[in-house]
């Protein structure tokens, strides 16, 4: 009987292992890319719940990059739609003016990508100068960003002013939400464990410190940074596809404020938590459409409210296990056999 | 050549002088232990070689680099690690991550290959990890490896410091007041340890400590700081009864 309990136990604990890092991943892929496609060719899904959809991945994609900066590293933009404008209006003018309308179906993924990296070239200007000193600059630069953003392009008429840019098709569908979503989480993931993402998350904790044991902690900021600004403008060139409008108001602190809140709701430093973050703010915004201008009187306070009362977030500074690699997750387990191995090879000798 | 060669550092908060024209040399494999009464500017000597502040004046010698100018960082490379009289460990972090990274000079991968963990990632990953547990399977902490290290009791959060410091591969390691919030059983354990350390790793050490009997027994040369300037420089028994100590410490430890 007990060892029918232990080998039940120990089935319990492999399978966690299994169903975390061996199959559920590679499973999940595919059906959701299936899913995603069926979705979006066949009329599986309502349009309307099929756009709440790309909604939710868009959002997803802006809060975990924030989070990487404001969660994961501590310190504070709020310029996030800055980046996101860049990317919409670097992609648009690609895919409107530049692409061939007729292969934009196969170019769309270069003119997001165009975006992205549009937005990690001007973070990266706007990282170097702010994180040379310390303290807390980043806020008041970052403030100043997405202001100088919205005016430069409401002030250049070849991108419509503050009219904005039409003429968009909606190359935004399901499955290429989906997969920047899923790249832009593996992405950041991957690098939350890695040498540079412990330097980000040490930041945090104790920049003094941090230094002290070596972290060039300019370095890993800057990096933490052009990532971050470039994911916003990921986000930002489907965002544009989406609407199939934009114009520069679409993108000001009001828009920032937003991906503030799902970060510090879902919970800082955790993917699971900028999942969950976005995936309840933009439900949530949703249902309260009927509030009218009234929203933008509730999103500030819930802001506030969340940042007296529950600062961390729902999931703040946990992770599912689901995205921590096997060798963070079972790290002293691991060591423990290996002990266990090498000294029973010694033993034999 | 000494290992470690401090010239005429002076460093000044506002008119507050912290650290009066301080002379300082220390060879491989010494154990020194700096004391003096609080305020005496033993912590912000630490500070000034560590590179946090920049020294008002003066030069520091280190392998024959000069280290006035340079970031912290970049002396740890160097070869000095420290630990801190308050402990200053990533307290939301895991104790493995604590050391790991400490480790970040060693880990050798691009970016790019962090992001898309390729590349070297994962043999560094392993090698980093590996030595980590090995570090702290050494301080007795290997099952602690995923406790967050708020987590640890006071006495193995101070080990796990000097861990995190070793881990960074040190030649020179300086310790701010380590046995700071122990009772005296521990504190005898402590100074056993801290010998046991620099024999095992091969470090020299700087031993700050403000009470003088606890490192009377394993520094073999003592330095006493009053004021930011040296009032004795010598053997511990030499030192243990000179006037001008006992005047600096007059109405504190002699009287006791
Ligand atoms: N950042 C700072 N700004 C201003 N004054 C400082 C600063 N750091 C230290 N001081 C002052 O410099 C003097 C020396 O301080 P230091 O911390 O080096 O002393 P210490 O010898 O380490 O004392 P203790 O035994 O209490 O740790 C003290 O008078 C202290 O108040
Ligand atoms: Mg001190």
């Amino acid at each position: 009987m007990s060892k029918l309990k232990a080998a039940y136990q120990t089935l319990l604990n492999k399978w966690h292992i299994v169903i975390a890092h061996r199959f559920f991943w590679p499973i999940f892929l595919i059906v959701g890319l299936l899913f995603s496609i069926a979705a979006s060719t066949f009329d599986i899904l309502d349009l309307y719940l099929q756009l709440i959809l790309i909604y939710v991945g868009i959002n997803i994609i802006l809060t975990v990059s924030l989070n990487l900066i404001n969660g994961y590293m501590g310190e504070f933009s709020i310029g996030h739609a800055g980046f996101m404008a860049i990317g919409a209006y670097v992609a648009s003018l690609l895919t409107v003016n530049v692409f061939p309308q007729t292969a934009n179906m196969f170019l769309f993924p270069a003119a997001i990508l165009a975006g992205g990296i549009a937005a990690a070239l001007i973070g990266l200007l706007v990282a170097i100068p702010s994180f040379k000193t310390r303290g807390d600059y980043l806020a008041i630069v970052t403030l100043a960003f997405c202001m100088i953003v919205k005016s430069v392009l409401e002030n250049i008429d070849a991108v419509g002013g503050p009219r904005g840019l039409l003429g968009m098709e909606k190359l935004t569908t399901l499955p290429w939400v989906f997969f920047w979503t899923v790249l832009s989480l593996w992405v950041i993931r991957n690098l939350v464990y890695s040498k540079f993402g412990r330097g980000v998350l040490s930041i945090r904790e104790d920049e003094i410190a941090s230094d002290l044991m070596g972290v060039n902690t300019r370095q890993v900021k800057v990096i933490a940074f052009v990532v971050s600004s470039f994911f916003a403008g990921i986000a930002g060139g489907l965002f544009a596809h989406t609407l199939q409008y934009i114009n520069p108001r679409m993108f000001d602190i009001i828009k920032s404020t937003d991906i503030l809140i799902m970060v510090y709701l879902g919970g800082i430093a955790s993917i699971a938590g900028s999942i969950l973050g976005a995936f309840i703010y933009t439900i949530l915004l949703e249902i309260l459409r009927p509030l009218g201008v009234w929203r933008m009187v509730f999103m500030p306070l819930m802001l506030v409210l969340l940042m007296i009362y529950r600062p961390r977030g729902i999931m703040g500074l946990r992770e599912a296990r689901l995205f921590i690699p096997l060798r963070d997750l079972f790290a002293s387990k691991f060591w423990r056999q290996k002990k266990k191995e090498s000294g029973d090879a010694s033993a034999g000798d | 050549m000494p290992l470690l060669e401090i010239k005429n550092l002076t460093h000044r908060f506002e008119g507050l002088c912290a650290v009066d024209d301080f002379n300082f040399t220390i060879a491989s494999n010494e154990l020194v232990g700096i004391i003096g009464p609080n305020g005496a500017g033993k912590t912000t000597v630490f500070n000034l070689i560590t590179g946090v502040y920049r020294a008002t004046e003066g030069s520091i010698y280190f392998t024959g680099n000069e280290l006035v100018g340079r970031t912290p960082h970049q002396i740890t490379k160097l070869g000095i690690a420290r630990t801190f009289q308050n402990i200053r460990l990533f307290k939301e972090l895991t104790v493995l991550d604590n050391v790991r990274i400490a480790r970040y000079g060693q880990a050798i991968y691009s970016p790019m290959e962090a992001l898309l963990h390729m590349g070297r990632y994962n043999a560094e990953e392993k090698r980093i990890t590996d030595h980590a547990m090995e570090l702290l399977s050494i301080f007795k902490l290997d099952d602690a490896a995923n406790e967050r290290s708020k987590n640890l009791p006071y006495g193995l959060q101070r080990k796990l410091e000097i861990a995190r410091a070793l881990a960074t591969d040190p030649q020179l390691l300086l310790l701010d007041e380590p046995a700071a919030g122990m009772n005296p059983n521990e504190i005898k354990q402590l100074m056993e340890f801290i010998g046991w350390i620099r024999k095992t790793f091969q470090v020299t050490i700087i031993l700050i400590e403000h009470q003088m009997r606890l490192v009377m027994g394993i520094c073999e040369r003592l330095v006493v700081l009053d004021f930011g300037a040296t009032i004795a420089e010598g053997l511990p028994a030499q030192i243990q009864n000179n006037v001008k100590v006992m005047e600096a410490y007059l109405g504190k430890e002699l009287v006791k």
